[in-house]
């Protein structure tokens, strides 16, 4: 046990095979009832519909707005935890660099948010 | 594992910023957030006076600071991840004057109450009640000016990147605002949408592959500093060449793409077709000087140790970016399409100049960027100009008999399109002149005949050019009555500074090309 990434290839072969056990074990031991919602293609939460977008019918983008504008927030905080963590070394500098940040990250915010971005109707 | 980890640094070093160094960038950043702002506590009927100030203020500023503050400041600042040096701030200089000029032919209302060349609601459905009723609520996108000004923050980091990753976040920065942009024509609206879906898509797929070529080059070095890698493949024994070839061939399939080198150029007409015709100049300006600088810093800081592995491609792009871009425009019947293919042209051109490997091919690059911006930015100003039946007069026959009607106006293209073509007395000559004669001194028999290429396609294009202005002034108008509207001061003022810029540098170009030449050494 020299190789220090053996670990690792223990790690792959058991996640594969977890897998592999229970996509068979779930196609074995599992109930089979098909109904219509089962069939329907998976679209993030979205009814499909019958006709291409293009007939005149509008997708509401509500959902992907919510998540695109968490996402913002979801990097701003990525950003946090390693800055508080370090903070006791990190001194003036970086909590300077941080507020300037969420600053810059807070117009965007208030731009969404003027703009009826956060309305969900 | 444990070396790994060790390796790296326990103790935080703070970074060393030199504030007066990237003071244009940040003045043009703070200039983009309050434009954000005003977009969303302002009354709607300040907004569109209140972003023009803000965005001219901020690129004005921005540039007297770069002139008197920053050409002082030069080093390596914030970690080598950003060089102001001569190129970088040369062509720093020449994004903030270009897009003075783009964001003054933004600006242009025809005596509307709103931004003539965007849409009043880019989300809605083209033709629909949303968009009508948006436009009689007097709606208009004037967002577009602080999304200038994010894309110039980008445009001016490009050239300047020390490293490869800072390279990658100027591109992204560049290139978001401006997919935005060219989605929010006023008319034809689909054709608008075409051209924003596939500039993202293309320059998503093209992203993809600089970032690959960035991760195989961090492989191959172990760095992403670009000084480093150039020290890296001087002392290496060959054995990596396996990640070093793939990862140049990938950064530079990056690069060339954003400046519409051939094969890399199909989205180009569309997208220059598409994207309001003011966008489409700045566009075709700016994004050219800032890629084309980013391209000289890559291979001349880089890449320039295994020039011979790549340059053999790279010139094989140059020769097929001159012949298609120019054999192609000869077939337009679009005047924007027509200028796209010319601008491809004019790609294969500057890749001339760059694969001169010396100092004054760096010279010869920036000002041919120069002379080619301020003469595409008039150009597409005149286009949003000329009409017929309200909207813009694209095609080809529809230019007939301009010269009767208005002298001035088609004057003034013909004019500008003989400095494309590069006609002696109008900058295009000296720019021609100043980017082949390196390529012969420095290029060698690859040099030489690259310039034979480019100067059998200028006479293609000149052809091209020289049709339209016989187009212009000798041929019968077939339809209706073309008109050329009558411009605001603003719009007046940036077509005459980029005229009056094509005469001087055709004429006294001394003073700019030595400045070029002073400011053509790259720090690493």
């Amino acid at each position: 046990m020299t190789n220090p990434y053996v670990p690792l290839l223990f790690l792959l072969a058991i996640g594969g095979g977890f897998a592999v056990f229970s996509v068979f074990a779930a196609s074995i031991a599992g109930p089979k009832r098909y109904n219509r919602a089962k069939l329907d293609a998976y679209e993030c939460g979205i009814e499909p519909t019958p006709q291409a977008a293009g007939g005149g019918l509008r997708v509401p983008i509500k959902y992907y707005l919510t998540a695109m504008l968490f996402i913002i927030f979801d990097i701003e905080s990525v950003f946090l935890y390693p800055f508080a963590v370090a903070f006791n070394q990190l001194g003036l500098f970086a909590l300077v660099e941080m507020v300037l940040f969420i600053i810059t990250v807070f117009v965007a915010y208030a731009y969404v948010w003027r703009r009826g971005g956060l309305e969900w109707d | 594992m444990t070396a790994l980890i060790t390796s790296l640094p326990t103790e935080f070093k703070v970074a060393q910023v030199d504030y007066s160094a990237i003071a244009p960038m940040l003045i043009v950043t703070a200039g983009a957030l309050v434009g954000v702002l005003v977009e969303a506590f302002a009354p709607r009927r300040l907004r569109y006076a209140a972003q023009v100030g803000v965005a001219l203020v901020a690129l004005v500023a921005a540039f007297v600071v770069l002139v008197t503050v920053s050409v002082d400041a030069q080093g390596l600042t914030l970690e080598r991840a950003v060089v102001i040096d001569g190129p970088a701030l040369f062509l720093q200089g020449t994004v903030l004057l270009m897009s003075v000029l783009g964001v003054l032919t933004m600006a242009e209302r025809f005596g509307g109450e709103s931004p003539d060349a965007f849409t009043p609601m880019g989300a809605a459905v083209p033709g629909s009640p949303q968009e009508a009723s948006a436009m009689r609520a007097g709606l208009m996108s004037s967002e577009v000016f602080p999304l200038t000004l994010f894309a110039v923050v980008g445009m001016m980091l490009f050239p300047a990147a020390g490293d490869l990753l800072t390279m990658f976040v100027a591109l992204e920065v560049l290139s978001l605002p401006l997919y935005l942009l060219s989605g929010l024509a006023r008319r034809r609206r689909l054709l608008s949408q075409e051209a924003s879906l596939k500039y993202f898509l293309l320059g998503a797929f093209s992203s993809a592959f600089f970032l690959f070529g960035a991760a195989l080059m961090y492989g191959y070095s172990g760095s992403i500093y670009l000084g480093d890698i150039s020290k890296a493949i001087t002392s290496a024994s060959g054995e990596l060449d396996g990640l070093l070839i793939p990862g140049v061939v990938f950064l530079l399939v990056g690069l060339l793409f954003k400046v519409g080198a051939v094969p890399f150029h199909s989205w180009t007409p569309d997208v220059y077709q598409g994207a309001p015709t003011p966008v489409t100049g700045f566009m075709a300006a700016c994004t050219k000087v800032a890629a084309f600088g980013a391209i000289l810093r890559l291979v001349y800081v880089g890449l320039e140790a295994n020039r011979w592995d790549w340059r053999a491609g790279v010139i094989a792009v140059a020769a097929l970016t001159m012949v298609i871009g120019s054999v192609l425009s000869v077939t337009q019947t679009d005047v924007k399409r027509l200028l796209a293919y010319s601008s491809i042209a004019h790609a294969g051109f500057i890749l001339v100049a760059v694969l001169a490997f010396d100092k004054l091919g760096v010279a010869g690059t920036m000002f041919y960027l120069v002379a080619y911006g301020f003469a595409t930015i008039a150009a597409f100003g005149i286009v949003s100009m000329v009409r017929q039946g309200g909207s813009e007069a694209s095609h080809l026959s529809q230019w007939a008999g301009l010269g009767r009607n208005h002298p001035v106006v088609a004057a003034v293209f013909a004019f500008l399109l003989l400095a494309f073509a590069g006609i002696p007395l109008t900058s295009g000559f000296t720019a021609k002149y100043a980017a082949f004669s390196p390529a012969i001194a420095f290029g060698g028999r690859a040099g030489v005949s690259l310039v034979v290429i480019g100067v059998l396609c200028s006479v293609i294009t000149a052809f091209v050019y020289v049709r339209l202005i016989v187009l212009m002034y000798f041929t019968e108008p077939a339809g209706g009555e073309v008109v050329a509207e009558m411009p605001s001061p603003m719009t007046t003022v940036a077509l005459s500074i980029g005229t009056l810029v094509t005469l001087g540098l055709g004429i006294f170009p001394a003073q700019v090309l030595s400045l070029a030449e002073s400011s053509s050494v790259f720090l690493r």
